[in-house]
């Protein structure tokens, strides 16, 4: 019997894997990429629950972390390349001018 | 038991059977074309009229050697052929084939699953499609691969949101996300939708042109520019597996024109009774014979019109395209709020 | 028990490509795992009886926002690897314990704490999970249309900040 907490449990090693990415890795896009996990195990854990309660809203609010999540990626990779073009680096440790 | 596993693998065989075999005959059938528009003969010498050169193809490409450029990388080069190759084939679980069939005593539907979000699978599988372009260009280690595969990859995303809008407009008319729900929506009003929404209609094919990488928007993969493109470093196998996911992507967007825009399998004038005469044609047969003409229609356009250059293409996807498909998306919304 | 089967299995596969993304040397490789767990996402979304969003997940996550990562990977591709020099204040050792123990901590809270619910909920007939598509396209367009408004033009602002973000010249 699979209950949501079961999907819960899914969800929260997810998202502690993107944190350990977030935290570890030093790649700026491996670490985009981590957030993106991050996303992924909150929208397991939401759909979990709508699909016990029979109601489509935690659906459709994952639908809306979709949204988020594409234009915040468009963005944030956006401003990589643009940092990429002055510093020749994706190493996080590298970005540290807060001037220039 | 029986129902949900032994009949699905057996259509699954025979789809699968089906669309290969009509693959290899679409490559013979495109020399031919090419060649008689040219005023010459194309294949003659395989078979009687060159009707066995597809074997002889076949032949040709399993016994090639299997060239892996230095440095490229491994895993990834042998993965891209089939990441293009799978989406254009799992593509064919929804497309349904014909009405029912009565067989030994059950009845059979001819579409291996119904699922209630048919079209959006379409879509979505299309989407996988994109990255065996960009991984095959990317893991030859080699700068016209990969200046072809970004180019081509950049095209299809264009053109995928043109195709998707006029799929939209297509909902709007049948109220369901579901193949054979559009079929039957097609039944119920008396009309293929071909004919209520003739804009989509061309707006769906010259995006299913620039989609499968046909004439002539074909800049990625053509021979005189970019040294044939993405699948420069490829031969044997693996380049067949790229030719044959090319013709078997064509085969899957006219199938999807035929069931959204042409009245899958239905034939003409579905709900006039006079015409009852031409139910002797069976269901599958008005749908291939559909297939058919789009298929032609693509060969004949690819012999006939000039290639377009990349900006050209994309300058027609974003400026031209879309927003007269959103156009028609409004249209249709706005006829259908005063009307039903 | 066919939906266990079905839960483990994908659970195992999700995870384990997930900790494929975050340890792969090549970016390119972190990227196509990336792919992977996103497709295996979205069929426990089809598990689940969400079918709708399970085909959004595959357009937009999977072939539209990792898309777009695979273009900026390759436009970076750099000829020294990034992780050259260790950053002597990063504690690498301390994160993955104090994550291993944060996830114990959600573990357990998410198992002791889950509440079963008191009225029994009926099991989905085949009917109402055909439906999907229509419940939610009736709460996005009638209790969730601000949102889902605001959405389109948040969306068209991340649109217009790319494009001038990425260009030469501004």
């Amino acid at each position: 019997m699979i209950t949501p907490a079961h999907y819960t449990v899914l969800s929260a090693a997810l998202f502690v894997i993107g944190m350990i990415g977030v935290l570890v890795r030093r790649n700026i896009i491996v670490i985009f990429m981590s957030i993106e996990l991050m996303l992924n195990a909150v929208n397991i854990n939401l759909v979990a629950y709508s699909s016990q309660w029979r109601d489509a809203t935690g659906q459709v609010f994952a639908i809306f972390i979709i949204c988020v999540a594409a234009a915040e990626a468009a963005v944030g990779l956006g401003i990589i390349l643009a940092f990429y073009r002055n510093k020749e680096t994706v190493n996080i440790d590298e970005m540290n001018l807060m001037r220039w | 038991m029986l129902d949900s596993l032994i009949y699905p693998l057996v259509k699954i065989v025979f789809v699968l059977t089906g669309v290969l075999v009509a693959v290899m005959y679409l490559v013979l059938l495109e020399r031919k074309v090419q060649a008689w528009v040219q005023v010459r003969l194309g294949p003659m010498r395989v078979g009687p009229q060159g009707v066995l050169q597809p074997l002889a193809d076949v032949l040709k490409l399993f016994v090639k050697e299997d060239i892996t450029p230095a440095r490229a990388d491994k895993w990834v080069y042998t993965a891209a052929p089939i990441i293009v190759l799978v989406p254009a084939l799992i593509a064919f679980a929804v497309i349904p084939f014909g009405s029912n069939v009565h067989l030994f005593g059950r009845t059979i539907p001819l579409y291996i699953a119904d699922i209630n979000v048919g079209l959006l699978y379409i879509v979505s599988v299309a989407s996988i499609g994109v990255y065996g372009i960009i991984l095959g260009g990317y893991s030859s280690n080699s700068k016209y691969p990969l200046l072809g595969g970004l180019r081509a990859s950049a095209q299809l995303i264009s053109y995928e949101l043109t195709v998707t809008m006029t799929f939209v407009a297509v909902i709007l008319m049948s109220g369901s996300l579901s193949m054979v729900g559009i079929v039957n929506a097609q039944y119920n009003s008396h009309v293929w939708f071909g004919f209520v929404q003739p804009l989509a209609l061309a707006i769906y094919f010259i995006g299913a042109l620039a989609e499968t990488n046909r004439a002539p928007f074909d800049l990625p993969e053509a021979e005189q520019e970019l040294v044939a493109g993405f699948h420069t470093e490829y031969s044997g196998m693996r380049f067949a597996l790229f030719f044959l996911a090319e013709y078997a992507n064509m085969i899957v967007v006219s199938s999807v024109a035929t069931t959204l825009f042409l009245g899958g399998w239905l034939r003409p004038f579905p709900n006039v009774a006079a015409l009852h005469l031409l139910d002797i044609v069976p269901s599958w047969a008005w749908f291939c014979l559909k297939t058919f003409a789009l298929l032609y229609l693509f060969l004949w356009i690819r012999a006939t019109l000039p290639r377009y250059r990349y900006d050209q293409l994309m300058r027609l996807g974003w400026k031209v395209l879309i927003p007269l498909a959103i156009a028609n998306i409004i249209v249709t919304a706005a006829v259908k709020v005063i009307i039903g | 028990m066919g939906e266990s089967i079905a839960f483990y299995t994908l659970a195992v596969l999700i995870l384990g490509f997930a900790i494929l993304v975050i340890t792969a040397r090549n970016t390119v490789h972190s990227v196509l795992f990336l792919v992977v767990n996103f497709l295996f996402v979205a069929a426990l979304y089809v598990l689940l009886g969400a079918q709708f969003l399970a085909v959004i997940q595959v357009i937009v996550y999977a072939g539209g926002i990792v898309v777009l990562y695979l273009f900026v990977v390759m436009l970076v591709n750099l000829k020294r690897p990034p992780e050259v020099h260790q950053d002597p204040h990063r504690r690498s050792r301390l994160a993955l314990v104090l994550a291993c123990v944060l996830l114990a901590e959600i573990g357990a809270i998410a198992v002791w704490g889950y509440v079963r619910p008191d009225v029994p909920v009926s099991p989905v007939s085949a009917a109402t999970a055909a439906q999907n598509v229509e419940q939610v396209g009736w709460l996005l367009y009638t209790h969730y249309l601000v949102p889902f408004e605001v959405a389109s033009i948040l969306l068209l602002v991340a649109m217009v900040g790319a494009i001038i973000l990425a260009r030469r010249e501004l």
